[in-house]
């Protein structure tokens, strides 16, 4: 197990582990599949959901999730804490997040290293900030109190993005190795996210890849993206959720896994979503990627 | 308390988050690229992410509004809408309330004068939808209380979350149901917008109804809905054309809405 070889996580839960999801593959819960799923009962190591998607009293939802959550190991995956922001965090939406996970006990939650709200208004977009002193002492500050308000660990997800800031002076991998450091709390490796941003900024995902703080992750996340270019005709990578998993983000899952040992990995679909047989088969493929690590580490 | 603050006059995030939604700003100063490109033409990456999953978010809730009037016309108005009133919680499902008074301003839309109203039956719709589960009535209860008219007059209702009443001037329900079938067009064409039509929007099981209610049907509902006995509902209703006791009480057992009657004075408003 990747864990093993894992450096000791520091801070108040450090007893605990950031995500208890199995090494096998999984995927976003989508309200078009439920059915599908409770007829096909698909062999899924998890499902994830978007947290506030459930955030609603009643209905369709919660009913059709707590049946799928009885079957499978469940990932809430949060888009609207904004921890990358410059505000104070949003009690009110720690305290959903709070009766959410009560309510489903998911074996891991997940936030991105982003923000999405200001002042009185939501975005509904992952936005980016810069990386320096000011705000990594800001986004540990946040991810130390939402691990105290939930009581538990929680991922952080490297981001996509699209500008950089002339007020950054931390890199990427150095920002969230510190992060980690710092708050104890594990990485959710995005690997689309990865290959997005450093073909968007003109650096080598591999020589990043390596500089991650590999032995945190509890997750991987793998993503279809969009091609556009920028106005010097380099290519703009878009992470538009709205495709399959590129080749080269195969490839450099492959690299990953080789790093971090056999690890739980979601194919995330949200827009274009085809049939659930589909994604069961994208899903699969990611499956026998990481069982072959499984083999290839432990000869019969 | 749990946030630091950052040097003033910082770009970020004020500029940045001014003008995501507002195409006027330029994009915020202090942004970079690695080859010398425009951080202008990549920040709008973001402004186009923001606009156009708001607009989507709208069309998801508003999709009959968006069949009245074509999409490209939609798109146009969610867009001011967004820029205007963009969501200030991250719980999307709420994302709306304020649509339909504006579509009801939207010059543009003026000429068609239903359209509001279809946005309130819509957002009626989601909130049905998301709201809180609730044990209904088995239709023997209103069987029972027939039996007893004595005690009738002095009970209030007290109604499921997962109920809501539109009354409206146009025909609200039928061009709803119209857009539930394959030929739109062909049951839209048989329908006169101007025919006022009130709406009982509940959840059955999983799946949310809209059922049309007479005009007298509809005053005895709301009188209910807001606390009234149904000795008062009842000569409120009576008052208007077309109302039925049995009929009115039967459909509200039907639609599932009624989760149980209280001596009316305890029961709570809604």
């Amino acid at each position: 197990m990747a864990s093993s070889h894992r450096a000791p996580p520091r801070g108040p839960f450090a007893a605990v582990p950031a995500s208890a999801l199995p090494a096998s593959a999984g995927l976003g819960l989508k309200p078009e599949h439920f059915l599908d799923i409770l007829a096909t009962r698909p062999a899924l190591g998890f499902f994830e959901i978007h947290a506030e998607n459930y955030m609603v009293p009643g209905g369709p939802f919660h009913h059709y999730l707590g049946r799928i959550r009885a079957d499978h190991a469940l990932s809430v995956h949060g888009v609207g804490l904004s921890i990358g922001g410059a505000g104070p965090l949003d009690e009110a939406h720690l305290d959903r997040l709070a009766v959410l996970l009560d309510r489903y006990a998911p074996e891991s939650f997940s936030e991105h290293l982003a923000w999405s709200s200001h002042g009185e208004r939501y975005f509904n977009d992952l936005l980016p900030a810069p990386y320096n002193a000011a705000t990594l002492a800001a986004v540990c500050a946040h991810i130390d109190r939402v691990q105290e308000r939930l009581g538990r660990r929680m991922l952080l997800e490297n981001p996509s993005t699209y500008v950089e800031f002339v007020a950054s002076d931390i890199d990427e991998p150095v920002f969230l190795s510190e992060i980690v450091r710092r708050t104890g709390c594990g990485l959710l490796l995005d690997v689309n996210n990865l290959y997005v941003s450093c073909t968007n900024h003109g650096r080598d995902p591999y020589a990043e890849l390596e500089r991650l703080p590999l032995a945190a992750v509890g997750e991987i996340h793998l993503a279809g993206f969009a091609h556009a270019l920028d106005s010097r005709g380099a290519p703009l990578l878009i992470d538009s959720h709205g495709a399959p998993v590129a080749q080269a983000v195969w490839t450099l899952y492959d690299a990953a896994l080789m790093l971090t040992g056999p690890v739980a990995t979601l194919i995330e679909r949200d827009n274009d979503i085809p049939a659930f047989a589909v994604l069961c088969a994208e899903a699969m493929e990611a499956g026998r990627r990481i069982a072959a690590l499984n083999e290839t580490a432990m000869p019969a | 308390m749990n946030a630091p603050l950052f040097p003033a006059g910082q770009a970020w995030p004020d500029d940045f988050a001014a003008a995501l939604l507002d195409p006027a700003r330029p994009a915020p100063a202090g942004l970079t690229s690695w080859n010398g490109s425009d951080p202008a033409q990549r920040f709008a990456v973001y402004r186009n992410n923001v606009t156009v999953s708001l607009i989507d978010a709208l069309a998801d809730t508003f999709p009959v509004v968006q069949a009245l009037v074509g999409v490209d016309f939609f798109r146009a108005m969610a867009r001011e809408f967004v820029r205007a009133a963009p969501p200030a919680s991250p719980v999307l499902a709420g994302y709306g309330d304020e649509f339909p008074a504006f579509v009801a301003g939207f010059a543009p839309a003026a000429g068609v004068p239903y359209l509001a109203d279809v946005a309130r039956l819509e957002y009626a719709r989601v909130l049905v939808f998301h709201a809180a589960d609730a044990t209904p009535v088995a239709a023997d209860a209103v069987a029972a209380l027939l039996a007893e008219p004595a005690t009738l007059p002095g009970l209030a209702v007290r109604f499921v979350p997962a109920c809501s009443l539109l009354r409206s001037r146009w025909a609200i329900a039928s061009l709803w149901a119209a857009h539930q079938t394959d030929d739109a067009a062909g049951d839209l064409s048989r329908i006169d917008p101007a025919a006022p039509e009130n709406a009982l929007v509940c959840r059955r099981g999983l799946d949310v109804e809209v059922r049309a209610l007479a005009a007298g049907d509809a005053a005895f509902v709301a009188a209910l809905m807001g606390g009234a006995s149904l000795g008062e509902a009842i000569a409120l209703g009576a008052g208007e054309p077309g109302f039925d006791l049995a009929g009115a009480l039967g459909l509200l057992l039907a639609a599932d809405a009624i989760a149980g009657f209280t001596p009316a004075g305890e029961g709570e408003q809604r």
